[in-house]
């Protein structure tokens, strides 16, 4: 089990610094020279020149990813092209806000998406179950602005009752920002839900046909029971890694969401460097979120690894 | 990560039945589940409504018209016009065609190359296997909207450039789901009487192992289709995909954004385009999936 799990964490590193090579590859090395792409054809060689002198240009590719990463491990992200400021604070603050609206969307999204697929499951193919899996059909088929914007039409203009807009900065104190991370958060939940009560539905449905759970019923165990404690853990195994996988999407479907309400987190930040080719946050950016999608799926391998004995004792066969 | 997140192989028990029974026998089991009728007919529509846009409406998608602009739903504009005076519904059905033709087009690639390169990973395993993966670990790491704004920003805006971009992005994710049925294929007899009798991967691949696949890529088509239409609506939305003033309902969404209290429809007509293509793309590959018994395994777009 240790030995697993040290071979996991490498991995995880591994995968981390690669997809780090693969940005930095995508972002500085394609095509031609970097300083006049982020300048445009018109700009003044003064300007590209000081530009090519600020990333170290002249310098060979590896010898500025090295030193990129090894200031990127040690908690510094370089300098922003358009403030001029260190890259790590600014993304450490969007990051922050961020979190906010990721961990209410997770907490929101993966109670509702249990306790939905259950009863989907529990109630396989009668009203319930095609209600519910009606509107995770529909769920998954609405992009997220749209989801936002419809918010938006009915929750701050027909019954005016949330902000539409976030004015706040960045640097808000968490308490004003509160207000603002509902929209957000039920747009992503949403879609979210739609994506995890499937695998919940369909993992209920093949644990309630299993053998331990005849035998519960045989033995005379009560549904709720045979529910709670026979069924339900095995069900949601598989659904941890579609939780863990949720989380990439999240960080995409956050981008978009937030542009819609102009909330000052990582997505607006991503956006706003896209725009101005802030070439240095576009990188952290990518890497950070790498970084926690990786992390996320490790805790749910280990996780999935703590609860189900049978992988516990080995390693598991080859893949 | 990658154990537990492949799907099983489509079909380890053996070769699916070719030949015309096999498509009656798929046909039927569309035609019985109504939801799979319901997905085939609503993408039939919209390929239908944009193949005809030109002739159901009079107006111009693009053309300004500043005295017809912000008019509500009447006889003249069905969907009412927007703050340039556009037809509201004109610029739904040439939508259509911008969507479907990108989103098939960049699907197409994504699928293509991802079935080459996950059959070659299958197929010639080894190394290559182990390097491939390592680097798709790596790949499916970085959030598809993220690698898309990348590749965008480096590249510019465009049709051809998006195409590009959601191959990139999705074809390590086919890739994935491609190598596993075709390792469910590969041990089996008739895979390996073609070896014997000497035939070169290229051909084992093409006449023995592509055609077993079929299915499980078929349904990934179907599948990624959905989700492409909806990453590329989304990249349109946040102003870096279709150049206005390109009829996209991404794109309508956002410029019509802001006079949703005065004509809603010029938000919704978009919307509910959008919604009908992609659940219809839903229920298609879900049809298509319990017809030819693959796992569909859903992961977040």
């Amino acid at each position: 089990m240790l030995i697993y799990a040290t071979r996991r964490l490498l991995s995880a590193v591994v995968t981390v610094l690669l997809a780090s090579v693969l940005v930095f590859a995508a972002v500085q090395l394609l095509p031609g020279d970097v300083a006049t792409q982020v300048l445009g054809q018109d700009a003044t060689p003064e300007a590209v020149a000081a530009l090519r002198e600020q990333l170290d240009l002249d310098r060979p590719a590896v010898v500025r990813f090295l030193d990129w990463i090894a200031g990127v491990v040690q908690g510094d992200f370089g300098t922003s092209l358009v403030s001029g400021e260190p890259v790590t604070a600014t993304l450490w603050l969007h990051l922050r806000n961020t979190v906010l609206i990721a961990v209410a969307t997770i907490a929101v999204a993966v109670t509702s998406s249990i306790a939905l697929g259950v009863v989907a499951g529990l109630y396989r193919d009668r009203w319930p179950d095609t209600v519910i899996s009606t509107l995770t059909l529909v769920g998954m088929s609405v992009p997220e602005f749209v989801v936002a914007t419809l918010l938006v039409l009915a929750l701050s203009i027909t019954v005016p009752v949330l902000p539409a807009v976030v004015l706040d900065e960045a640097s808000a104190p968490v308490s004003d920002l509160l207000p603002a991370i509902v929209l957000p958060t039920i747009a992503l939940s949403v879609v979210m839900t739609a994506y995890i009560v499937r695998m919940t539905r369909t993992s209920v449905i093949d644990v309630m046909a299993s053998e331990f759970v005849t035998t519960a019923r045989l033995k005379g165990v009560g549904t709720a029971r045979v529910v709670l404690r026979h069924a339900l853990p095995s069900a949601l195994l598989p659904t941890l890694n579609v939780i863990a996988m949720n989380v990439a999407w999240l960080v995409g479907g956050v981008a978009v969401v937030e542009n819609v309400f102009n909330y000052p987190g990582v997505g607006q930040l991503l956006l706003e460097s896209v725009h101005d080719r802030d070439l240095p946050v576009l990188q952290s950016i990518a890497v950070v979120s790498a970084a926690v999608y990786v992390l996320c799926n490790l805790a749910a391998d280990l996780a999935a690894m703590a609860l189900n004995p049978r992988l516990r004792t080995g390693e598991r066969s080859a893949r | 990560m990658t154990e537990t997140r492949e799907p099983r192989p489509g079909n380890a028990g053996g070769p699916p039945a070719r030949g015309p029974g096999a498509v009656r026998r798929t046909l039927r089991s569309l035609t019985r589940s109504t939801p799979a009728m319901v997905g085939l007919c609503l993408v039939a529509l919209h390929l239908l409504l944009a193949l005809l846009a030109p002739l159901l409406t009079p107006y111009s998608p693009t053309g300004n018209a500043p005295d017809d602009a912000l008019l509500g739903v009447g006889p003249e504009h069905w969907a009412g016009t927007d703050a340039l005076g556009r037809d509201v519904l004109t610029r739904v059905l040439y939508g259509g065609r911008y969507a479907l033709t990108v989103s098939f087009a960049a699907t197409a690639c994504a699928v293509a190359l991802g079935t080459v390169v996950g059959c070659a990973a299958a197929l010639r395993g080894g190394w290559f296997d182990d390097a491939l993966m390592r680097v798709l670990d790596a790949v499916l790491a970085i959030p598809p909207i993220l690698a898309l704004l990348v590749v965008v920003t480096v590249l510019g805006a465009g049709p051809a450039v998006i195409v590009l971009a959601v191959t990139i992005v999705y074809a390590p994710q086919v890739v994935r789901v491609v190598r596993a049925a075709a390792l469910g294929v590969a041990p089996l007899d008739y895979v390996t009487a073609a070896r014997a009798r000497g035939e070169r991967t290229v051909s084992v691949l093409v006449r023995e192992v592509l055609p077993n696949i079929a299915n499980v890529v078929s349904v990934e088509f179907a599948m990624r289709a959905s989700w492409v239409v909806l990453l590329i609506s989304s990249l349109s939305f946040l102003g870096f995909g279709a150049n206005p003033p390109t009829p996209d309902w991404g794109l309508m969404v956002s410029e019509n954004r802001t006079t949703m209290v005065v004509v809603p429809w010029a938000t919704l007509a978009p919307i509910v385009a959008l919604a009908t293509l992609v659940v219809g793309l839903n229920l298609s590959a879900d049809g298509l999936a319990k017809a030819w018994g693959v796992d569909r395994v859903r992961e977040g777009s």
